[in-house]
C-alpha cells in the first residue's frame, strides 16, 4: 500500500529525514516512535503533504502512484488520512457542515452524487458511536473552543466518517487522559479491516496497549535505527530511546 | 473642486416643478446654500481621510433621466428576497414604479408609501419629521441629497403596531439612459412600541457610470424596534453614498445591518443617538470587494442617556487591489452611566495589494462605563487551507469555505432567515467568481 524508499526531507534548508526506508501493506498497524526532534511528525507532515517540508531525495509510492506527485487533496481524495497532533480551529463552520463538505468532495471525485444534509445526519448517528459522541458535537464549530481531548476524538470522528485506506495519526495520544485515550483508540479499533492500513506516530508506549501494532519502529535522528514487533515498544518504555540511540550509533 | 454644475442643476430643478411642495422649497434652499458652502468635502477633512470623492465632484452629474424601458418582474428576480407578501416599493432612476409595487395587505396603523404622495397628503407629518434626524450642517452629500429631494419611501407606523413582514425598498438604477445622479430620500417613523423590518437594497439594472446619493432618516420612539438592511450592490462603475441617522428614544431597538458588495467607489454612514435611558443598537456591516473598488463606512453612536448598550460588529474582505475603510466612532456623553459598549472592526486581506484603513474611535466623558473596541486584519490562515485541503478540499474550496466562515457570525447574527440566506449566497457567488476570473 505504502512504500517508502529513502526519503530525505527537511525545512529551510536544514535536513529532519535522513534516509527513511519503510513498506506497509494492507491490514497492517505500524508505530512509529522516537524521542523528541526525531523526524515522526515531520514524516506525517511529508505524508500528508504539508508544503512547508521539501523533499529532497527518495520516493514514496501509494497504491503504486508516485504520493510525492499529489497536491494534499489528491492524497485525501485517494484514501489517505492525517489526525494532525495539532488540529486546526476553524470558527464560524459547524462540525456537521465540515464533516458533509468533505464527504461530498470524494463522493464528487468518485462520480457519485452529494448527499443532502438529512441523509448525511443518518450517515453520522452511525459514525457518532465509534467515537461514543452525541449529536450535539455536530452543532460545535469545527475545534474551535474545544478541549484539546475533543479536538482529537473530532479527528477520529473525521476519519470514521471519511475511511481512509491509510491513516496516519500523528501523536494523536499527547494530551488525552486515560479515558479519552480509551475512546480514541477504541474508535481507531473499530475501524480497521483487512483492507486498510495505520501508522501510528506516538512518543510513548501507552497508546498500543490500546491500539495493538504488527511492527514498530524506533526513529532517531531521521532514520529508522530499530524495528521489531509489539514487544519492541514494551522494551523502549522500559529501557528508555537512550537505549536504541545507543543501538543506532553502534549500528 | 467644481460646485456649478450640481448649483445650475438645483437651479433647473427649482424651476422646473421640482420646487414643489412650496413649504419645502426653503428647506431646500436652505440645503444648497450649505452644500454650496461647504462643498465636496476633501481629504484635509478628518471624516475623509482615506477616501477621495473627486471622482464624483468631476463627473458633475445632473439628475438621471427617466428609465427608456418599463422594467419587468423578470429585472427584478436577482434583487428580491423573501416570499411575495413582502411589501414591496420599487424605484428606478428615482421615479417610483407603481406596477412593480405592491403595498397591499399592510395592517391598520401603518402607512407605506412613496414620499411625494406623503408630502401632498401628509404634509404636516412630513415636515414634523423630514429633514429633523439627518443634519446638512456637516455634511455636504446630506445637505445635496436634501436639496433635491423630490421622492423616496415613507413609513409610517402608529404606537404598538407591528408590522409582520419585513418591507422591501429597492432604489434601482437603469444606467443605459446615460450618467446621472438620483437622490432617494427614505423616512421612517416608528411611534411607542411599534415594531418594524426594512430592507433598503441599491443596485443597478444595467450596469453604468451613475451617482447614487442616498438618505434615511429613522426616529425610534419609545419602545419600538427597527431592525434594518442596508444592501448596497450598485454596479461596479458606479459611486455610492448613503447617510442613514437614527435617533432613538427610550427602551428603543435599533439592528442596522450594513452590506456592501457593490460601486467603484462607495460611502455608507450610520449615525444614532441613543436619546432616551436603555435604548440598544447594534450596528453589523459586511463589505466584500474585489478588483479596484473602494468601500467606506463610517459609523457614530453616540450614548447621550446612561443605561444604554451599543454592539459594534463590522467586518471586510478584501481582495484584489480593493480598499477599504472603518471609522467607528462612540462617544459616551458626561451623562451616559452605565453605558455598555462594544465595537470590534476585522478585514481579511485575500491577496497582497488590497488594503484597509481602520480606525476605531472611542471616546468617554462618563466614569461608570464599560467600554471596548478593537480592530484586526488578517489572512487566510495558511494552516487552516492546509487542514481543509488534507480533507479532500480543492484550495479554492478551503478558502470559499474559510472566507465564509470569516464572515459567519455577522451573517448568523441576521434575525431574518430569508435576508442570511439571500446575503450567503452574494458572498459565496461573489467569492467563488473571483477565484474563477
Amino acid at each position: 500500500m505504502l512504500e517508502i524508499t529513502n526519503l530525505h526531507a527537511g525545512a529551510d534548508g536544514v535536513e529532519i529525514l535522513k534516509g527513511i526506508n519503510l513498506t506497509v501493506n494492507a491490514g497492517e498497524v505500524h508505530a512509529i516512535m522516537g524521542p523528541n526532534g526525531s523526524g515522526k511528525s515531520t514524516l506525517a507532515q511529508v505524508l500528508a503533504g504539508r508544503e512547508d517540508y521539501q523533499v529532497t531525495e527518495g520516493t514514496v509510492r501509494y497504491e503504486g502512484k508516485d504520493l510525492l506527485e499529489m497536491e494534499p487533496e489528491e492524497r485525501a481524495l485517494a484514501g489517505l488520512f492525517m489526525a494532525f497532533q495539532y488540529p486546526v480551529e476553524i470558527p464560524g463552520v459547524t462540525n456537521a457542515y465540515f464533516l458533509r463538505v468533505a464527504y461530498n468532495a470524494q463522493r464528487k471525485s468518485r462520480g457519485l452524487e452529494e448527499v443532502d444534509p438529512i441523509d448525511f445526519m443518518d450517515l453520522l448517528d452511525e459514525k457518532l458511536k465509534t467515537v461514543d459522541w452525541t449529536a450535539e458535537i455536530l452543532e460545535r464549530q469545527v475545534n474551535a473552543g474545544m478541549s484539546g481531548g475533543e479536538k482529537k476524538r473530532n479527528e477520529i470522528l473525521q476519519m470514521a466518517v471519511l475511511e481512509p485506506k491509510l491513516a496516519v495519526l500523528d501523536e494523536t495520544d499527547s494530551g488525552l487522559d486515560i479515558d479519552a485515550l480509551k475512546i480514541v483508540a477504541q474508535g481507531v479499533n473499530n475501524m480497521r479491516r483487512p483492507d486498510n492500513a495505520l501508522i501510528v506516530v506516538t512518543h510513548y508506549q501507552r497508546l498500543l496497549n490500546y491500539i495493538v501494532p504488527d511492527y514498530v519502529h524506533v526513529l532517531v535522528d531521521g532514520r529508522i535505527v530499530k524495528s521489531g514487533g509489539k514487544e519492541l515498544a514494551l522494551e523502549l518504555e522500559a529501557k528508555g530511546y537512550e537505549w536504541v540511540q545507543e543501538a543506532g550509533a553502534v549500528s | 473642486m467644481t460646485l456649478t454644475s450640481y448649483l445650475k442643476d438645483f437651479e433647473a430643478s427649482a424651476a422646473n416643478g421640482g420646487g414643489r411642495p412650496e413649504w419645502l422649497m426653503p428647506i431646500k434652499r436652505g440645503a444648497i446654500d450649505r452644500f454650496e458652502a461647504l462643498g465636496f468635502p476633501d481629504r484635509k477633512n478628518e471624516d475623509w481621510k482615506f477616501t477621495s470623492v473627486a471622482p464624483i465632484a468631476r463627473s458633475a452629474f445632473s439628475r438621471m433621466a427617466a428609465g427608456d424601458t418599463v422594467p419587468t418582474e423578470a429585472d427584478l428576480e436577482p434583487y428580491l428576497i423573501g416570499p411575495p407578501e413582502w411589501p414591496r416599493v420599487v424605484f428606478v432612476n428615482g421615479r417610483f414604479v407603481e406596477a412593480l409595487s405592491t403595498v397591499s395587505g399592510l395592517p391598520g396603523g401603518v402607512t407605506l408609501g412613496t414620499l411625494a404622495d406623503a408630502m401632498a397628503e401628509e404634509p404636516e407629518f412630513v415636515a414634523r419629521h423630514l429633514s429633523h434626524t439627518a443634519s446638512v450642517e456637516g455634511n455636504s452629500f446630506t445637505a445635496l441629497n436634501t436639496a433635491f429631494i423630490t421622492d423616496g419611501v415613507v413609513l409610517h407606523v402608529e404606537p404598538n403596531t407591528v408590522v409582520e413582514h419585513p418591507i422591501h425598498v429597492l432604489y434601482l438604477t437603469d444606467a443605459r439612459v446615460g450618467e446621472g445622479a438620483t437622490y432617494p430620500r427614505t423616512l421612517v417613523v416608528l411611534e411607542h412600541h411599534a415594531r418594524a423590518s426594512l430592507i433598503e437594497s441599491y443596485a443597478a439594472l444595467h450596469d453604468g457610470v451613475y451617482f447614487t446619493n442616498a438618505v434615511t432618516e429613522v426616529s425610534l420612539e419609545a419602545g419600538s424596534r427597527l431592525d434594518h438592511y442596508k444592501i448596497q450592490q450598485e454596479s461596479e462603475q458606479a459611486y455610492h453614498v448613503g447617510t442613514l441617522e437614527a435617533r432613538q428614544e427610550r427602551d428603543s431597538h435599533f439592528h442596522s445591518l450594513s452590506f456592501a458588495l457593490g460601486g467603484a467607489l462607495s460611502r455608507t454612514n450610520i449615525y444614532t443617538v441613543l436619546d432616551g435611558e436603555g435604548g440598544y443598537v447594534t450596528l453589523n456591516g459586511l463589505y466584500v470587494v474585489h478588483g479596484e473598488q473602494h468601500v467606506d463606512h463610517q459609523t457614530s453612536i453616540i450614548h447621550a442617556q446612561p443605561s444604554c448598550t451599543s454592539h459594534e460588529v463590522y467586518k471586510g474582505i478584501l481582495d484584489d487591489q480593493a480598499h477599504g475603510v472603518f471609522n467607528g466612532k462612540v462617544y459616551v456623553h458626561p451623562i451616559a452611566q452605565k453605558t455598555d459598549g462594544k465595537q470590534t472592526n476585522q478585514n481579511l486581506l485575500m491577496s497582497p495589494r488590497a488594503k484597509i484603513d481602520t480606525k476605531p474611535q472611542l471616546e468617554i466623558y462618563a466614569d461608570d462605563v464599560r467600554c471596548t473596541h478593537g480592530a484586526t486584519v488578517g489572512q487566510l490562515d495558511d494552516q487552516a487551507v492546509f487542514y481543509c485541503r488534507s480533507r479532500g478540499l480543492s484550495p479554492a474550496e478551503a478558502k470559499t469555505l474559510l472566507t465564509y466562515a470569516f464572515a459567519a457570525d455577522v451573517l448568523e447574527q441576521i434575525p431574518s432567515r430569508p435576508v442570511a440566506q439571500y446575503l450567503e449566497r452574494l458572498v459565496m457567488e461573489r467569492f467563488l467568481g473571483s477565484r474563477e476570473g
